[in-house]
């Protein structure tokens, strides 16, 4: 019998849509160790209304820590925070989101804690009592099962693996203590765009490729995104041309994703773009060659000229989800 | 974008290789790929060396790289020289062509047959690319036989007066130094040929460059005249005498390009060989079909028996064994090897073949230049001739 | 300024993989294994800054089998002044594991910076650097974009969802290194000569006990094959309702 403690994230006061993937992640481990799922918390103040929303997806407890640093990340405050949690509460894992965040939180928390760390995987489960994970490794051409032979174990977890469900349970909020010491200062950084999607995060992405002839198309994609709710992403071809930014580049040396649905306009599809989007759920592809090796992995594919399919495409999309 | 170039190596001859020779290849192998070839195409269309990059080969050491390393060159054994050549050739073999003539014809013969001196003055800075030099044995009316030059040099009270013209010169415009081959005994004289040192911005000295050539465009190649160039006496290279010392800088020079025609093989190779898994044709990759099995099958057994070939070539010139005969022979195998290669790739890419966007036909035009240069097939073939059989052919 | 960087000897990213026949680990054979290259990054700048300082020692460590030691050599050969190999035949797929073994060689080793690429390209922990950071007890940025140091303090840049990080710290601290931190240099060959001379002290890995197993690897499921719908901006509609009937994904 052990608990699972899954640490979420928030930015601005609201929890980040990775939160909910970690507590039904946590939910269903708890389940098969017998165990309760405690949410942790961790935000400058004002987000114990997000304790009902966590029940949802099966969190028991929802325990909140609250510091003036805690605003934005702060990974000694955070880690020590968790570790603090952790030691004092009998879990046999400690689940994180593999964000930009938690891929820095999730090994300082296991090395304070002595615990081994399975990260950025795409399954967890129990095996013969201990902690097993699925993850991708050389980036995406092989599947790796782990086992953790300790009493605790830490996971991070791919965004949008798990999709979570729902499984009503109490989500009864109570205080956790914050540990703030640091010894990094975060200041202020530049955001991006106001309501960006982060194409690692979405569980929609819309790329482009070279085959939008200029930086100025690009709205085609952002405009399709947008309908569909989803992050833009980008080929190697067109951030090395410095069309798109990095932060966008799908593929071995960019972002690896696994979203929901994937579409891949004007991309011819080499392979290191595929490493990096081929565990997607639905893969769509627009190219005006046939021949183009994106076809042998997408699910659906539409052979034609981007600049007419696109504009049509948003249109449906648009209505169908008004509709 | 083009993906990263990860070798021809069937017959795993890069286990026959140092770990530092192996290194020296990716060193060069990488730069070609960042530095060169996003470049390369808009030099050989507008037809100029891309001397922007002479800064950067000569940070990394590609100058003389055989030569050592307290006149500030690598120190290299020449198995590695050998793989620089061929990293080079696979990018371009105009911008090979400017390292063989940089480091086999300018550093080496004032290595060999210079004094202390004159080594300490020249070799730094052709290493560090600071001076570009150029090698002026060809003449108009002399190509495949420099032994009948007509390019003299008179001795004067304070040294030389050099007369004469010079043809297909790389490099020749932008050098800052020539070395120049000169008679000074009688014009049928030809153990009376001696080298020179000339600074190109002496009065007299002349470069214009060759234009209308279909191959070699990445590359200088010029025409030099020399009316009454007037240099001192430490200009001469003293330990030179005869033909047999321009010859020995040709067998050096030679020895990198069959290497590097076997780079530019590779090259082409690799590229049909990506198209043709890739390109499909009536409902099947153009990989599938017999015919360019056929090609691909031929083009890989040439460069698997060239590969090894100028490896053990290489190691023979270690141990001083390389004979101008066994370096006739690569040469002359590797560069032919090279030209069905490129066109043979050239084919299998079909009508894409023809566009710059494909390296086959830049290669299949640069190496008939190859071909011909640094003593031509037929010269080769003569030389073996004669070294097999005892009978000379030539005449 | 003295400034040791850890570096993995990983197979090259263009590697097809093999499954061996162990079930478990990769097959080797013909594989051709790199300096990772995020820790190239890290390589760059520990040479530029101890450059910049005018002086003092870069040294490249890396935890692996004895081959590992040509992988130290290309930092050698870029231009880290000495090596160190903590021998272990297999690297653990435990990452705290190989963390505390790297600990016990940085601790009592004076350095101004410690240096990791962010992850390495063949298990994607991103995890040895910080950890190895906590064990040390300094502060720790990863996924360093852009670095400023100045009188033993500094501002690092890192790339976050929705923009950019700034974080200040003293030093010593823990870096690791992220895509365009720099431009790392080929080794000159005149490098890769002169690191034959360098030296690379041997010395088994502190490895405690792993707990991390790998009980299989695979390859991935092929995918289903899809299918092209036609060509066109008339074939749209058909695609949306196959995405919302058939896939779900709307």
């Amino acid at each position: 019998m052990a608990n699972v403690l899954a640490v979420t994230e928030q930015r601005d006061g609201a929890l980040r849509k990775t939160s909910r993937e970690v507590v039904w992640a946590a939910r269903q481990l708890a389940d098969a160790m017998g165990g309760t799922v405690d949410a942790l918390v961790m935000a400058a103040s004002g987000v114990d209304a997000a304790g009902a929303k966590l029940g949802e997806v099966g969190a028991d407890r929802v325990l909140v820590a609250e510091d003036a640093s805690f605003a934005k990340y702060s990974p000694d405050g955070y880690a020590g925070t968790v570790a603090g949690v952790a030691k004092a509460g009998g879990y046999g894992a400690v689940l994180v989101a593999a964000t930009a965040a938690g891929k820095d939180l999730a090994p300082r928390i296991a090395a304070r804690l002595d615990a081994p760390l399975a990260s950025d995987v795409t399954g967890v489960g129990i095996e013969g009592g201990k902690v097993a994970a699925t993850r991708p490794v050389y980036a995406g051409k092989a599947i790796q099962q782990l086992r953790v032979d300790a009493p605790l174990a830490v996971v991070s977890l791919r965004p949008n693996a798990f999709a979570p469900g729902s499984a009503a349970k109490a989500g009864a909020v109570s205080k956790a203590t914050a540990v703030a010491a640091s010894r990094v200062t975060v200041r202020e950084g530049k955001a991006a765009e106001q309501g960006r999607l982060d194409v690692a995060e979405a569980s929609v992405v819309v790329s482009g490729g070279r085959g939008l002839k200029g930086p100025e198309h690009f709205a085609l994609i952002e405009g399709l995104a947008k309908a569909l709710g989803g992050a833009v992403g980008a080929s190697r071809a067109v951030v090395d041309a410095g069309w798109r930014p990095h932060a966008e580049q799908v593929g071995q040396t960019g972002k690896t994703v696994s979203p929901q649905l994937y579409v891949a306009v004007g991309i011819s599809g080499a392979i290191q773009h595929l490493a990096g989007m081929r565990t997607a759920k639905v893969i769509v592809a627009i190219n005006k060659d046939k021949d183009a090796p994106i076809f042998q992995v997408a699910d659906y594919g539409i052979v034609g000229d981007l600049f007419e399919i696109l504009p049509r495409l948003t249109e449906e999309i648009a209505k169908a989800r008004a509709g | 974008m083009a993906p990263r170039f990860e070798g021809v190596d069937f017959y795993d001859v890069g286990a026959l290789l140092s770990e530092e020779e192996r290194a020296v290849r990716d060193t060069v192998r990488g730069w070609v790929d960042d530095r060169l070839l996003p470049v390369i195409n808009q030099h050989y269309l507008e037809g100029k060396f891309p001397l922007q990059l002479v800064p950067e080969m000569a940070e990394l050491g590609f100058f003389g790289a055989n030569l050592p390393e307290e006149y500030g060159c690598a120190g290299l054994n020449n198995v590695a020289y050998g793989l620089i050549m061929q990293e080079l050739e696979r990018g371009d073999s105009g911008v090979r062509s400017f390292a063989s003539v940089q480091g086999a014809l300018v550093m080496y013969p004032i290595h060999a047959f210079g004094t202390e001196e004159q080594r300490k003055r020249w070799l730094p800075k052709l290493a560090a690319g600071e001076v570009i030099g150029c090698f002026g044995l060809t003449e108009p009316d002399y190509g495949s036989n420099p032994g009948g030059m007509i390019t003299t040099a008179r001795k004067t009270k304070d040294g030389w007066v050099l007369n004469g013209a010079k043809m297909w010169i790389t490099n020749g415009s932008t050098a800052k130094v020539a070395i120049v081959w000169a008679k000074t005994g009688a014009l049928d004289d030809p153990s009376s040929i001696r080298g020179f040192i000339v600074p190109t911005d002496t009065p007299g000295f002349g470069a214009r460059d060759q234009k209308g050539k279909l191959s070699l465009r990445a590359s200088d190649t010029s025409e030099l005249v020399l009316q009454d160039v007037k240099v001192g006496e430490d200009a001469l290279l003293p330990g030179s005498q005869g033909l047999k010392s321009p010859l020995s800088c040709l067998t050096q020079a030679r020895y990198g390009i069959a290497w590097g025609a076997l780079g530019a093989a590779m090259g082409c190779y690799d590229e049909a060989l990506r198209y043709a898994k890739q390109r499909v044709m009536f409902g099947k990759p153009v990989a599938a079909y017999q015919l360019q099995q056929l090609r691909l099958a031929d083009m890989l057994s040439e460069i698997t028996k060239a590969q090894l070939l100028v490896l053990q070539l290489g190691r023979l010139k270690d141990q001083g064994k390389a004979t101008p005969q066994r370096v006739s022979l690569a040469k002359r195998n590797n560069v032919d090897v090279a030209c069905e290669v490129a066109r043979e790739a050239r084919r299998l890419l079909g009508a894409n073949g023809i566009l710059i966007e494909y390296t086959a036909m830049r290669h299949l035009a640069n190496l008939e230049s190859v071909y011909t240069y640094e003593g031509t097939h037929d010269m080769h073939t003569l030389i073996l001739g004669e070294e097999i059989t005892g009978i000379s052919a030539f005449e | 300024m003295r400034i040791a960087v850890c570096i993995k000897r990983v197979p090259d990213t263009e590697t097809r993989v093999r499954i061996a026949a162990d079930g478990v680990a990769m097959d080797e054979n013909g594989v051709k294994f790199i300096v990772g290259p995020y820790d190239e990054y890290a390589v760059e700048e520990a040479l530029q800054r101890r450059d910049k300082a005018g002086g003092g020692e870069v040294v490249a460590i890396a935890l692996g089998p004895d081959a590992a030691q040509e992988t130290i050599r290309s930092a050698l050969a870029m231009g880290a002044d000495r090596g160190v190999l903590l021998k272990a035949d297999r690297i653990p797929a435990d990452a705290l594991a190989v963390a505390k073994a790297l600990a016990a060689e940085l601790r009592d080793g004076g350095y101004d910076l410690v240096l990791f690429g962010k992850m390495a390209v063949d298990d994607y922990h991103h995890a040895v650097g910080p950890m190895t950071a906590e064990l040390l007890g300094l502060p720790c940025v990863t996924a360093v974009s852009k670095l400023e140091l100045e009188g033993g303090k500094g501002t690092a840049e890192r790339e976050i969802e929705g923009g950019m990080e700034v974080v200040e710290f003293a030093l010593p601290a823990v870096l690791t290194a992220e895509k365009g931190l720099n431009t790392p240099r080929y080794p000159a060959l005149k490098g890769i000569m002169a690191a034959k001379k360098k030296p690379i002290e041997v010395k088994p890995a502190a490895l405690g006990e792993t707990r991390v197993a790998v009980t299989a690897l695979g390859l991935p499921a092929e995918r289903k094959a899809g299918r092209i719908l036609g060509e066109g901006a008339e074939v749209v509609p058909e695609l949306v309702r196959l995405l919302r009937t058939e896939a779900k994904v709307l």
